[in-house]
């Protein structure tokens, strides 16, 4: 009986570690979304059914694929005698046969998690396809899951998934991963999505809760898992950037859930073993001497998770890594970013020279944080009217609760103009 | 499988550029995929000017100048492709030499069902 019990959780565990791979794999060898998904649900009924009697296999992995495929190819092989004929069921590039007990021992494996990920991020695919598909097909969850992380409803999820399953089968979009000229474009694509995913779990772009943390552990479990399959210097840049943002999260909102600036943050909420595990990534990376611009953001966020009080950041080393940032990726956010730590190194007067410099041709004109920013400068210079129009003007960009309430509440700080429009402010952001 | 690769571009813009391409710079390119045997077909299209509109709406045959469409970029030429994939189509249409100018619409053809 315990033996029994013993199976079962190990079957849980299977699932756990090896579900999404064997998946990867009967994708490959099934060509067709649909067909694997089921094959897998088939295989680990099949499972269930005879290791509590059998006894484990000395390969689970092996096992589920070969199982997956068998009952795979016998449905369709009894849809074929119901309707006497098999065609069009391979719709994604065919891949050679092979023996899917040798080919799950072999490396092939972690090319299919690749391929996964690579045709889940495909650029042919909208962004908020790639993102639905990535955490469906990837991460596992479950659709209903993947709507409540997207704030949407589970039937648009569904019919955003079915879409993209549609057009990777119309269009061509193959099962692969893409060769050494076109990696680097890609790569960077898939990073997109992943941050995407982090950042909507770290900074929902709407709604009124400011994080969604269950997004971002699932984009830091995919950075994991991808910086096992392709140690790149960005991945690992990325995954660092990640762990480092992750470690505030807890100090990034009070317990009313308004934002706290990183200045105001009780620094000993920060999660001490995720800054310990990203400090020692960027390190490493840096030292490798190949980085790009996640790593460059990330020994960014590291300067900050040095510092022990607000007033020990080495904002001098923020702005040269600023520097190299901008030659990077030249962005007029990077400068924007860029003239706030200068106004942190140099003073508020330094960094509105700055930021002027970077909304020369009014790129920043509609992005709420470059008029919080110059407000702050210009509150600190004693400007307070033109601080009073630029936390107005910024006001009126946000859509997120918190951020307007933030912002509702620096306004206030300031000496009151008429403390009657401040108060139909207010209201106008409870609304 | 066949895709389609329609050559979209601002008329006015597409032979005035610095990175424009010249007609010898296309047909080379042509000529080359053709005999690759990646290219089933293709041609250049005169101005949208020259264009002329057809419907059939009952009996009534209309024609009409010019396509309806208010668009700022036009149809420019097509190619009609051999490929394994759509990353293969993707990669075939991004040396495509009005793609420095214009945009490539790669479309998978659909046979139709008998």
């Amino acid at each position: 009986m315990d033996n029994r019990r013993d199976i079962h959780t190990a079957l849980e565990a299977v699932y756990e570690t090896h579900s999404r791979r064997v998946l990867a794999t009967l994708i490959r060898l099934l060509g067709d979304f649909d067909q694997a998904e089921e094959a897998l649900q088939d295989a680990f009924a099949a499972a269930v059914d005879q290791w509590p009697r059998k006894g484990m296999p000395d390969n689970p992995r092996a096992w589920l694929v070969s199982a997956g495929r068998f009952k795979a190819i016998d449905r369709l092989r009894r849809a074929s005698r119901q309707d006497q004929l098999l065609t069009g069921h391979t719709v994604i590039a065919p891949v050679p046969e092979r023996e899917p007990a040798e080919a799950a021992e072999t490396g092939d494996v972690d090319d299919d998690q690749l391929r996964l990920i690579f045709i889940c991020c495909h650029p042919a695919l909208t962004l908020d396809a790639r993102v639905a598909l990535t955490l469906r097909e990837v991460c596992g969850l479950t659709t209903e899951q993947v709507a409540s992380a997207c704030l949407a409803r589970p039937a648009t999820i569904a019919q955003r998934i079915v879409r993209a399953k549609r057009k990777i089968r119309d269009a061509g979009i193959p099962y692969e991963v893409p060769d050494r000229s076109e990696l680097p474009a890609r790569l960077e694509g898939v990073l997109r999505v992943v941050y995407l995913v982090f950042n909507e779990g770290y900074s929902a772009s709407s709604g009124d809760h400011l994080t969604r943390p269950d997004l971002s552990r699932e984009a830091i479990r995919l950075g994991r898992l991808l910086e096992e399959l392709l140690p790149d210097p960005e991945v690992r840049g990325l995954l660092a950037l990640m762990l480092l943002q992750e470690s505030r999260r807890h100090a990034r909102t009070d317990s009313a859930g308004e934002l706290v600036r990183l200045e105001d943050q009780d620094r000993e909420l920060w999660d001490r073993n995720l800054i310990t595990e990203g400090i020692e990534r960027v390190n490493r990376i840096i030292r490798a001497g190949r980085f790009g611009s996640y790593t460059i953001q990330a020994a960014i966020a590291a300067v900050h998770a040095r510092a022990k009080r607000p007033i020990d950041t080495d904002w001098q080393e923020i702005v040269s890594l600023y520097d190299i940032l901008l030659r990077l990726e030249p962005s007029p956010v990077v400068a924007l970013n860029r003239a706030v730590a200068v106004a942190m190194a140099r003073g508020p007067e330094a960094g509105l020279v700055e930021l002027d410099q970077a909304d020369e041709n009014g790129q920043l004109d509609d992005y709420y944080l470059s008029h919080a920013a110059r407000a702050d400068f210009c509150q600190r210079l004693g400007r307070i009217g033109d601080a009073r129009q630029a936390y107005k003007r910024a006001l009126s960009l946000t859509r997120q609760g918190p951020e307007q309430r933030f912002l509702a509440g620096r306004l206030k700080s300031l000496a009151p103009e008429d403390e009657k429009s401040c108060r139909n402010l207010e209201r106008d952001v409870e609304k | 499988m066949k895709y389609v690769c329609l050559v979209y571009a601002d008329e006015y813009r597409l032979h005035s550029q610095p990175e424009s391409p010249e007609d010898a710079e296309c047909m080379a390119f042509s000529e080359t995929q053709k005999a690759a045997g990646r290219v089933v077909g293709g041609e250049a299209l005169e101005p949208i000017a020259t264009a002329t509109t057809v419907r059939v709406r009952g009996d009534e045959v209309s024609v009409s100048d010019g396509p309806f469409a208010e668009t700022k970029e036009q149809l420019a030429g097509f190619y009609l492709i051999e490929a394994r994939d759509l990353n293969e189509a993707i990669r075939f249409a991004s040396k495509i030499p009005p793609a420095r100018v214009g945009s490539i619409e790669v479309r998978p053809v659909r046979s139709l069902e008998p």
